[in-house]
């Protein structure tokens, strides 16, 4: 068991490919896939590139998910204590607690439940951009509306507050805006939706936040719960509509195929997860004790980054890793992490993209970019990877 | 083949639900799974497997075993 003698590396960003992780992360995994890391404030703890490595550490309890432990690879900010309701930066029993309250609303029945619903909002905007008419911006048109639409149906927000939302969940997670507009946003957000559990409280109605609102949470534990619901299941699932549209597109072949072939959506759906892995820099953990880890001595206190961009890519698993095979099984990614905290909103966000894809395929049998794709701009420097606009035509 | 599974452990993600739903559901409640089916048929064992190795909390366990760690790469 080594302490090791390799020399701490900085969080690779530099894509060659708009596609593909940077060449140097998948090189690193290649060699060292447990790695020293370089966080931007100064501390060094570790960064993990393979499959198997990153399985362990996100299902290990003793790497605690706790929020002052979330040490940024990328960016800025300093790691705090996980506000009240937010779940995703609490350890068991704690995290138990809430996400006990949440599993029930989103398992695969309940969201099979809720497909038509989904196929109506997606037909709307489907026939919406038929009214506008191209060339537009699928990003704007189709990326974002979705998924708020569904996720706001789901909670219960009201129609009308809905761009208030798509905006200020982009903003907290923008790298490349100030930290203070972040938090302005994120003060905004947590007001509105504690005024909304209150309204719900009063005047319950079917669903999900008049359900959270009537169990043993705290009015403040639930709207933070909310928030974390909006933040994590709005962006998400618009980046990979967004990107994912831009991958297809470039692509012609897989896209011909999955156009002729449409039962190969729901694997397609896990690709495209698998190749695209937008949680760009990974998912942080602290040890709370000594763990070895592949050789390596892992010291209590540090921070473990799992750069799940590279495990998807690990060849141990899957063949020819960086070839896009919409028929291959990549059912193993781990595209929506893993352990206990595995994103709980994953079926609900498998429904959405297969229908969306589905339906934006069908609808329009001449999609094509509308400028050249290096005009594309991606979102470099945010924690979720994706395109900001994607003029098209059909 | 018999499947055993452990609520608590379990974290609801429906993993197991989505992948084999002859042998697994999920509780209306609280999304925990459901076993239905102790004895699967042959015919389901290399997608229970699969259910195994998916499992994101390790709470499905196969002949009183909890891991295929030597079928896991
Ligand atoms: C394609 C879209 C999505 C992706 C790529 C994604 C990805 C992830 C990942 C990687 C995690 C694990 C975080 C960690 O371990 O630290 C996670 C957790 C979570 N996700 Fe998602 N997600 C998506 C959609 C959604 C949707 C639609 C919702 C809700 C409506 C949602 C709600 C959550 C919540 C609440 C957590 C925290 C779970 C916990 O800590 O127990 N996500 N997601
Ligand atoms: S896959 Fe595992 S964690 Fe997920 S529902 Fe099934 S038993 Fe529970």
């Amino acid at each position: 068991m080594t302490r090791t003698d390799l020399k701490p590396v900085r969080f690779p960003t530099e894509r060659t490919c708009p596609f593909s992780p940077p060449p140097e992360l998948t090189e690193l995994r290649d060699e060292h896939p447990v790695h020293r890391l370089a966080y931007p404030d100064g501390a060094v703890g570790w960064l993990v590139t393979g499959h198997a490595a990153a399985r362990a550490v996100l299902s290990d309890p003793r790497f605690s998910a706790r929020g002052e432990h979330r040490r940024a690879a990328v960016g800025g900010g300093t790691p705090e204590p996980a506000r009240p309701g937010v779940f995703i930066f609490m350890d068991p029993p704690e995290h138990t607690r809430f996400r006990k309250l949440f599993t029930g609303e989103f398992t695969v029945r309940r969201t099979r439940r809720i497909e038509p619903e989904v196929e109506k909002i997606t037909a709307g905007r489907i026939a919406a951009m038929r009214e506008m008419g191209p060339p537009l911006d699928l990003v704007r048109e189709f990326a974002l509306p979705i998924p708020s639409l569904v996720i706001c149906e789901l909670l219960g927000v009201p129609y009308e507050d809905h761009e208030f939302f798509q905006r200020h969940s982009e903003i907290m997670l923008d790298h490349e805006r100030a930290m203070d507009e972040a938090v302005e946003s994120y003060t905004l957000m947590a007001e509105f939706l504690s005024e909304l559990v209150r309204r719900k409280r009063g005047k319950p109605q079917d669903d999900l936040l008049s359900r959270v609102a009537a169990s043993d949470l705290t009015d403040i534990e639930a709207a933070g719960s909310a928030m974390l619901m909006l933040a994590a299941g709005h962006e998400t699932t618009a980046k990979m509509l967004g990107l994912g549209t831009y991958l297809l597109l470039s692509n012609p072949d897989q896209l011909e195929m999955l156009r002729n072939r449409p039962e190969l959506i729901n694997g397609a759906v896990e690709e495209m997860m698998r190749y695209l892995s937008i949680v760009q820099f990974g998912l942080v953990r602290g040890a709370t004790e000594d763990v070895e880890l592949e050789g390596r001595l892992i010291r209590e206190g540090e921070a473990v980054t799992v750069a799940l961009s590279a495990a998807n890519r690990d060849p141990g698993l899957f063949p020819d890793p960086d070839a896009l095979d919409l028929s291959r099984d990549a059912g193993r990614h781990l595209g929506f992490g893993y352990g206990v905290h595995q994103c709980v909103g994953q079926q609900l966000a498998r429904v959405e993209m297969r229908v969306a894809f589905r339906q934006l395929i069908s609808a329009f049998p001449g999609l094509r970019l509308d400028v050249a794709p290096g005009e594309i701009e991606t979102t470099r420097l945010a924690s979720m990877y994706g395109v900001r606009r994607l003029p098209v035509s059909w | 083949m018999r499947v055993d599974v452990d609520r608590t452990k379990c974290c609801g993600s429906g993993m197991c639900a989505l992948t084999e739903p002859q042998v697994f559901d999920q509780s209306e409640q609280d999304g925990t799974v459901v076993l239905l089916c102790p004895h699967p048929l042959e015919e389901l064992w290399d997608s229970v497997e699969e259910c195994v190795r998916l499992c994101p909390s390790q709470a499905i366990s196969l002949d009183g075993s909890a891991l295929l760690t030597d079928r896991m790469p």
